[in-house]
């Protein structure tokens, strides 16, 4: 038991505070040595590309993406699973060289080392690192992974398997009652359902704002309150709400004379709890985005449709939802992402009681961290990300969304 | 405008889906009625944690409605001010997630820059890998993370949280910073180079100032993801009371076995109003911000 003495409040403030500046002074370090060896480096890869033009830029480009692609998979399988070292790790030199000689044999190494580039270079160095560091890393331990039996029962030296952890994804269950599809169509569902009840009532809720109103400021002060609130103290309140006797859905649907629901074991209405905590948590968001985009749609156009006698309904599919699509469709993007990976939802209206509730995400979060068969929970995880992508080209391919944005 | 006639075609429905011009007084009590509706489902459920948080210690459960007890007290709060370590948990949380949101809005903002400036190998498909990193789960980078953070021995300290924290929300900060970069003209930055100011110089004497409004977003969004995170924060130091972040601690009086209903309510209600306030009070420039860079794709 401590209390906020001044003792804690330095310690916690030297501790912080030294990180910040490690942080900021490895970075200036690493930013120099990136200064200083640019130009060398420019000048040697001008002259490794005089010596190489005799090959012609397409082999250049060919060994270039073989030695690459050979790092790649020689940096899988490197990286150390279980606690015995993997046993590629000792010939990590050969793919420095392997990575450095496919690195300069390309002609690109010429542009990217040209004094033009320096600064971009320098300005993303820093982001790479903290992102090949805390993402690049764990996704190569998990792709890894992927492809052993570590679990509880082979922790210290976990055998390489192929792709028995991918097939077992579909034909096992992945927790312990419940299998692959039932889990996957439910959290399309829950995705479905929540994004639908988002737009929705978002829309609804913006329609309504989006007029001279009196009051209009209070009413959407009020309307934001839902996701104005950190998510795990409401997530964590409506769970106390849904229970049997002192929550207030129950105390209130008893006034009503009906009957009280068991919303904490029962299979079906837990999953609706789970629903109902969720689209009030995010109808604000999608009211304030569409209210923002409503309200830049110029007004002359609902009057040249008046006058051409479009119905309220006409003008709301022809007017309103085309103009609205540049802010609805990365709103809608972002919605189902977010939704179809939300955690802290269903892990806290559930608390990993009911597997028959379990979304993709919080299946995996229990396969891993409760039954730690992290094999298995590494090719699921990739699974989930598969589709997750492939819904996202799709989605981006057929709406045309995000053109633009990566030019 | 309207001729008499096609005003009389115009029916309630009709009028429903209309923006921005006077309506009859029958549909503005309608919509008056269904907004008020709304807000008190919106606000009911927060108005309970403070309902709950006012009982007094053995009224905790009771199946009243009423928003504040009869027998109101404030009993909670002092329990948790002053016999908890609660003031701890919410110093802890400050520290690190002030550090993590100025180190992320630091690495997004130079990094967006270099994204909406310059064309080189790699800009798309680094592009790309920023979008394709928020289809990642989070739990499935836990367990290396925590791997990983053994190894450099930084499970139980901030250290290794603050590191963790920061690039977490990079990749978001660079997409919104750089779809709001795009929107600023070169010109201004061709000028200032004819003047004789480097790159850099203009970034930080023009870039930087006139994204004022977009900095703000991007800190408050780092801010606001790791100040609400759970995952990392239990993964990551979750043994040592005193370590605690304010979400691990709020979550220990909701325990499975059990729920301390006061203590919780109104160590919710006071992680809540500052944040609240807060929230309310950029909310503006929240939805500027976000719609900015979307309007543009």
């Amino acid at each position: 038991m401590e209390f906020l003495t001044l003792d804690v409040i330095l310690n916690s403030l030297k501790e912080v505070g030294s990180t910040v500046l490690y942080i900021l002074v490895g970075t200036v370090l690493l930013e120099l040595l990136a200064f200083f060896l640019w130009n060398p480096l420019g000048a040697f890869s001008r002259r490794i590309d005089r010596a190489l033009q005799f090959l012609g830029d397409r082999v250049r480009h060919g060994i270039s993406a073989l030695l690459i692609a050979g790092v790649l998979v020689f940096v899988v399988g490197a990286v150390s699973v279980g606690q015995t070292p993997s046993s590629w790790a000792p010939y990590w030199p050969w793919a420095v060289v392997a990575f450095l000689v496919g690195l300069f044999v390309s002609p690109t190494a010429v542009t990217i080392f040209g004094w033009r580039l320096r600064l971009p270079y320098m300005l993303l160095l820093p982001a790479v690192v903290g992102l090949l560091l805390l993402v690049v890393y764990p996704l190569l331990w998990e792709l890894n992974v992927s492809f052993t039996n570590l679990n509880p029962r082979h922790f210290k030296s976990p055998d390489f398997i192929g792709l028995t952890n991918y097939i077992e994804v579909f034909t096992k269950p992945v927790l312990k009652q419940v299998k692959f599809f039932p889990v996957f169509l439910r959290t399309i569902l829950w995705t479905v359902v929540n994004v639908a009840c988002h737009v929705g009532g978002g829309m609804g809720l913006a329609l309504l704002m989006n007029r001279k109103l009196k009051l209009r400021g209070i009413y959407r002060a009020l309307l934001v309150f839902p996701w104005a609130i950190p998510q795990p103290v409401a997530c964590l309140a409506w769970r106390g709400e849904f229970h049997f006797e002192y929550g207030f859905v129950n105390i209130m649907l008893q006034r009503l004379g009906l009957a009280p629901i068991q919303w904490m074991s029962d299979p079906v209405w837990n999953f609706v709890a789970m629903c109902v905590t969720n689209i009030w948590l995010g109808i604000p968001f999608m009211m304030v985005i569409i209210l923002g985009g409503l309200q830049s749609i110029a007004g002359e156009y609902y009057e040249a449709a008046e006058i051409d006698g479009a119905s309220g309904w006409q003008r709301f599919t022809n007017i309103t939802l085309p103009l609205l699509r540049p802010v609805l469709t990365p709103a809608i993007i972002l919605g189902t992402v977010w939704t179809f990976t939300n955690f802290n939802v269903p892990f806290f209206i559930n608390q990993n009681e009911l597997e028959t509730s379990d979304t993709l995400v919080t299946a995996l979060f229990r396969s891993a961290f409760q039954y730690f068969n992290l094999g298995d929970a590494a090719a699921f995880a990739f699974v989930n990300f598969g589709i997750l992508l492939i819904f996202s080209i799709v989605y981006i391919r057929v709406t045309g969304g995000v053109k633009g944005a990566t030019e | 405008m309207n001729t008499p006639l096609a005003r009389q075609e115009i029916s309630v429905w009709q009028r429903f889906f209309q923006s921005g011009r006077e309506d009859s007084p029958f549909k503005r009590i309608l919509i008056h009625l269904m907004l008020i509706v709304c807000c008190a489902i919106a606000v009911y459920p927060v108005l309970r944690i403070v309902s709950v948080s006012l009982r007094p210690g053995d009224r905790l459960l009771s199946t009243s409605l009423a928003i504040i007890p009869e027998d109101a007290t404030l009993e909670a709060y002092k329990t948790v001010l002053l016999e908890k370590e609660f003031l701890v948990w919410i110093w802890n949380s400050i520290t690190i997630t002030s550090a993590t949101a100025i180190i992320g809005v630091i690495l997004a903002a130079t990094s967006a820059y270099a994204f909406s400036r310059w064309k080189f190998p790699g800009r798309r498909p680094g592009l790309v890998f920023l979008l394709a990193t928020q289809m990642l789960p989070a739990p499935m980078m836990m367990v290396p993370i925590y791997i990983l953070a053994t190894k450099l021995n930084l499970t139980q300290t901030y250290r290794g949280l603050v590191i963790a924290y920061s690039v977490s929300s990079v990749p978001f900060s660079i997409w919104m910073l750089k779809g709001y970069y795009d929107t600023i003209p070169h010109e201004l930055e061709e000028a200032a180079l004819i003047d004789g100011a480097s790159p850099m110089l203009s970034f930080w004497r023009i870039i930087l100032p006139l994204s004022t409004p977009a900095l703000a977003i991007v800190f408050l969004f780092s801010f606001m993801s790791a100040w609400t995170d759970y995952l990392f924060a239990r993964v990551m130091i979750a043994s040592e009371t005193e370590l605690w972040t304010w979400v691990l601690g709020v979550r220990d009086f909701q325990s499975q076995f059990q729920t301390q209903w006061g203590l919780f309510s109104a160590a919710s209600v006071l992680v809540a109003i500052p944040v609240m306030a807060l929230f309310l009070y950029s909310s503006k420039w929240l939805i500027s911000g976000l719609t900015l860079g979307s309007v543009k794709g």
